[in-house]
């Protein structure tokens, strides 16, 4: 009997803490492979590893933070977080610092915002929040302002440029209108809009440099030492590693830094030459248990607008790792997408963590709710 | 606010739609993920071989290792060209904290000039941050011990060696030896389309001239290759694997180094050149051009104000005398004219003429003369040779007619490169009807063979095919052609190579070719030998002829100095000859520009020679005394066997 009850008291423990035991063991199994991974790439600098375990500290408290509120609590404040990011975005193109060319950050003085991260959390919420007010699936003019939702900050952050962001802040929205039933007819049609839509964003609103970009990611051996190095370098990474990997520390292409961003946007390449197809196919499950862990609390969340918000967080995250894994394995151009909770940096991190610490308070905080 | 007309809210439906959607959300996502994982397939699986390349393509340098270059020795073992590390100072940037600091401290120790600082500074910017510049090339040893002992104030400065040519016998052997200096983009072409630039790919230096040009295969060697690791910035990480190169081979040559100082001391402050050669195998054991200069002054690149200076000079220190000048032969060709009168039949030992001091033909208005002013009276082909008649040889040129004489002449080596070792080397000029016509399109005159007899008018020869020539005769028509190469070392040994033969000069009666080397022979030992005086009192028998060239017409720059211009119109000084006189062991031809009469100036140096060779360098003089008064009665008891004793054979010496 005791041992039973041992059983219940803990599961009530990770409970209280509002902490799902699943999802932190799968994210904790990235973050460790995340560490091996940056001490490979970063020239087996303790440095680096030590700045990276504290920015996961960090992260991790304030996922911890974020799990506590409740969900309502989360509905009630999109409307006010939303605007803020709005303002934030806007400030940062009227007064932002610049940086690699890019005009992304504010500077409060004491630390650097980056107001397009606060959007990627802002912009699911805002739209869960608006779609979920109606019946569902919603209609064309609810579905029309949803967009709208999405694309201004979208535009805001495309506009800094920052094309890895607005993409994700796109897609996050995005996946909220298409939870919510949005009809095929419409997911169609949007789709055929935007395919028209392309030619018009390369002549009018794409940089020379994201251009460029797209056309070394058609044809990277057109300019091998160029535009076309990074990506040529990154799939000899991956291709050379062959089955098995080359062994921790042992990848050439890493160890003797032909590959660039080595440990940061281009980590994949590093884990994939060292580690192989078997150590790449471990890390896409582990990628599949968190994805589906978090289909599963959508699923079961217990309103709308938790389920909308649930499932756009989850989406959020595959698409982090589809299009970090495509463009560094030469599927789709290169746009600066961290590989989630294994490239080495901060603010995206936060963010992540961010977005599990409210997936953990909608799946731990719906029984608190249905009483 | 939209208006709350709403039906109220199917929450089971709503939960079915998005129940639905994350169904298709998880197909779609499972999707996507295949793709990524059928890609990774292609890169890591399907073109894993090509990757691999690829990557080890990046990483994996050959780096070419240059060989080290074949050294070359004397006979006797003698160095004649080294290897010899050089030392310069180098920065590697990176390794250096304050450049800029480090540079003024390093100026003030080296004293470096602010053109050195400059060049530095603009090589330092076409480099690799941690491959190291040289800032002073060849540091003396003064130099590198200054800085030694300074060298832990400077991190990232060092001192490096290499190897580099060194010829210790500076300008005693520049001619023959050559020397090596930077490949220049010529010969990097030439290289090409010989397949040897990947040969040449760690090499810095190359046979320019002499010896090191025409031997550049043998001394060169072959690169060996190192296979390194490099990163992105091509720094060497580690050494994969090292094939050491085959190094050149050590020649050793026929040259005796103190026989070819001893020709140098000779000709010391003279235009000339001494030629000293064994006439049992052609070898070459002396070659000397003079003036000479120190061949280390292009190894490392001569300046062009030095390079100009050697061109300019009047007396053309850059021409190997010995090989390349052309001269007219003089009498030095009667004893090869007399021979072939003697074969062909157009005279015999007993054919005399008689001797007033001219010549003339029947109907042409020019008189020849001899240079003895009222002749030498009656000249058989023996004292011709002895007294170096030159009526004698006008009218056998005449008999013989330019045909013969330019056939036959070619036969000995006349006209023709003698092949030597060398590729500075002239075919000088044999005149023949169809070389005239050719040259100035004109008909041979019969008034143009009677100066060939004296070896004059068009022919010229150089002092090694004056030697070469001496050979054949001293062999009876064997032809060995003449060596700088005696063979390899091989581990303190001499390979010795084969000795390189022609087809031999057909004869038709030997006892000719004794009758010339007889009158050699008197030359040398006969009271009115024109070298008598020259061999006074030998430890050794002698034989040799002189010669004395008149200098019809010379380039002269267009300057009327007239010292100068005299001084250079004088007789060309010249002589051949070979000792001991039975079993010789070493001819020589030696040439000495506008210094008069070869018996005077000529016959001398070469006697200086052959006595150091007789007492230095082959120090056995007792037997040879023996051989000597042997040899003297070999040729008298010859002479008068054939009842022809002309000319009293007398004892030179004593």
């Amino acid at each position: 009997m005791a041992e039973a009850k041992f059983t219940t008291i803990k599961t009530t423990m990770l409970e209280r803490l509002h902490v799902d035991g699943f999802l932190l063991f799968a994210l904790m199994c990235l973050m460790g492979i995340g560490l091996v991974t940056i001490y490979s790439s970063g020239g087996q600098d303790w440095n680096l590893v030590n700045r990276q375990l504290t920015r996961l500290g960090i992260a991790l408290i304030v996922m911890f933070i974020l799990a506590q509120i409740p969900p309502m609590a989360y509905r009630r404040l999109a409307v006010y977080f939303y605007s803020f990011g709005l303002i934030m975005l806007i400030l940062v193109l009227l007064v932002g610092v610049i940086g690699k060319g890019a005009q992304r950050w504010l500077d409060l003085g004491v630390i650097r915002f980056q107001p397009s991260e606060v959007m990627k959390l802002a912009v699911p919420l805002m739209v869960a929040w608006y779609i979920s007010k109606f019946n569902m699936p919603p209609r064309s003019r609810n579905i029309a302002i949803g967009f709208i939702i999405v694309f201004i900050p979208t535009i805001l952050i495309a506009k800094q440029p920052d094309l890895g962001t607005s993409l994700l802040v796109a897609s996050s929205g995005i996946f909220a209108l298409f939870l919510s039933g949005m009809t095929w007819r419409l997911i169609f049609f949007i789709s055929a809009l935007g395919g028209a839509f392309a030619p018009i964003m390369w002549f009018f609103l794409m940089q020379g440099y994201q251009k460029q970009r797209v056309l070394t990611f058609l044809n990277p051996e057109s300019d091998p030492l160029g535009a076309g190095y990074h990506i040529i370098q990154s799939k000899i990474a991956i291709g050379s590693g062959g089955v098995s990997g080359k062994g921790w520390l042992q990848g050439t292409q890493s160890q003797l830094e032909f590959l660039p961003e080595r440990h940061t946007d281009f980590i994949f390449a590093v884990f994939s030459e060292e580690f192989g197809l078997i150590g790449v196919i471990g890390l896409l499950f582990i990628y599949m248990c968190i994805i589906i862990r978090g289909l599963m609390i959508a699923n079961h969340a217990q309103d709308a607008f938790s389920k909308l918000l649930a499932g756009s967080i989850t989406l959020t995250f595959f698409v982090y790792v589809f299009v970090n894994m495509g463009m560094v394995s030469g599927l789709l151009p290169v746009v600066g997408v961290p590989l989630p909770l294994i490239s080495y940096g901060g603010t995206s991190m936060v963010t992540l963590l961010a977005g599990f610490g409210i997936l953990m308070s909608i799946s731990t905080q719906k029984r608190l709710m249905s009483r | 606010m939209p208006p709350k007309r709403q039906i109220i809210r199917d929450h089971t439906a709503e939960a079915n739609l998005v129940a639905r959607r994350t169904v298709v959300s998880i197909v779609f996502v499972c999707v996507l993920m295949s793709i990524i994982i059928i890609n990774l397939y292609q890169l890591q699986v399907v073109q894993y071989e090509d990757y691999q390349t690829r990557s080890n393509g990046n990483r994996i340098k050959v780096v070419p290792v240059a060989p080290n270059r074949g050294l070359i020795y004397d006979r006797n073992g003698e160095i004649l060209a080294e290897n010899k590390p050089v030392f310069s100072l180098e920065i590697t940037p990176e390794e250096v904290g304050d450049l800029d600091a480090t540079i003024k401290q390093l100026s003030a120790l080296m004293s470096l000039t602010d053109s050195e600082v400059k060049e530095f500074k603009s090589n330092i910017r076409r480099q690799r941050r941690f491959k190291p510049v040289s800032v002073r090339q060849q540091l003396s040893h003064d130099e590198v011990a200054l800085f030694s002992a300074k060298q832990h104030q400077f991190p990232g400065v060092s001192i490096e060696a290499r190897l580099s040519r060194y010829y210790p016998f500076k300008d005693s052997l520049t001619h023959m030896l050559g020397y090596v200096a930077k490949i220049n983009k010529k010969e990097l072409v030439r290289l090409d389309e010989d397949d040897q630039l990947a040969n040449y790919a760690a090499t810095h230096d190359m046979g320019k001239q002499g010896v090191e040009k025409f031997h550049e295969k043998t001394l060169h060697g072959k690169v060996g290759y190192q296979q390194v690791e490099v990163n992105n910035q091509g720094r060497v990480i580690r050494v994969l694997s090292f094939e050491p190169p085959l190094p050149g081979r050590d020649i050793v040559l026929n040259i005796d180094i103190n026989l070819q100082k001893k020709a140098q001391e000779v000709l010391a402050g003279r235009r000339g050149s001494v030629v000293i050669t064994d006439p049992n195998d052609g070898g070459v054991l002396a070659l000397y051009s003079s003036p000479s200069y120190d061949p280390n002054l292009f190894v490392h690149g001569i300046s062009q104000k030095e390079y100009n200076k050697l061109l300019a000079s009047k007396d053309s220190p850059l021409l190997n005398r010995a090989t390349q000048g052309r001269y007219p032969p003089a009498s030095t060709i009667k004893p090869f004219l007399a021979l072939v009168g003697l074969e062909e039949g157009v005279i015999d030992e007993t054919t005399e003429i008689n001797d007033r001091g001219t010549y003339r033909l029947k109907n042409v208005d020019h008189v020849w003369r001899d240079w003895k002013k009222y002749g030498h009276g009656t000249v058989n082909v023996t004292k011709s040779i002895e007294v170096s008649c030159d009526i004698f040889y006008y009218d056998l040129a005449y008999k013989l007619g330019i045909d013969r004489i330019s056939e036959s002449m070619q036969l000995f080596g006349f006209g023709r490169h003698t092949g030597i070792d060398l590729l500075e080397e002239s075919s000088a000029n044999m005149p023949s009807r169809g070389w005239k016509r050719a040259r100035f399109n004109e008909p041979w005159y019969i008034g143009d063979t009677i100066p060939v007899g004296i070896g004059q008018s068009y022919w010229n020869a150089t002092p090694l095919q004056l030697a070469q020539a001496l050979n054949f005769l001293i062999n009876k028509g064997q032809r060995h052609t003449p060596r700088l190469i005696k063979g390899y070392m091989v581990e303190g040994a001499v390979d010795v190579l084969p000795v390189e033969i022609q087809s031999p000069i057909p004869i038709v009666d030997e006892y000719n070719w004794d009758i010339v080397l007889d009158a050699l022979y008197g030359t040398v030992n006969r009271s009115h030998g024109t070298a008598r005086g020259a061999f006074k009192d030998t430890d050794y028998v002698s034989a040799g002829k002189t010669g004395t060239a008149q200098l019809f017409s010379v380039a002269q720059d267009a300057e009327y100095d007239e010292e100068n211009v005299s001084a250079r119109l004088k007789d060309n000084a010249m002589y051949i000859g070979y000792a001991p006189y039975v079993d010789p062991e070493i001819s020589i031809s030696v040439i000495i520009e506008n210094a008069g009469g070869g018996s005077s100036n000529a016959a001398p140096a070469a006697r200086v020679v052959m006595d150091y060779y007789f007492s230095e360098v082959k120090p056995n003089g007792i037997a040879l005394k023996t051989k000597k008064n042997a040899s003297d009665s070999i040729s008298q008891a010859r002479v008068s066997a054939n009842t022809a004793a002309i000319i009293t054979t007398e004892t030179s010496g004593g």
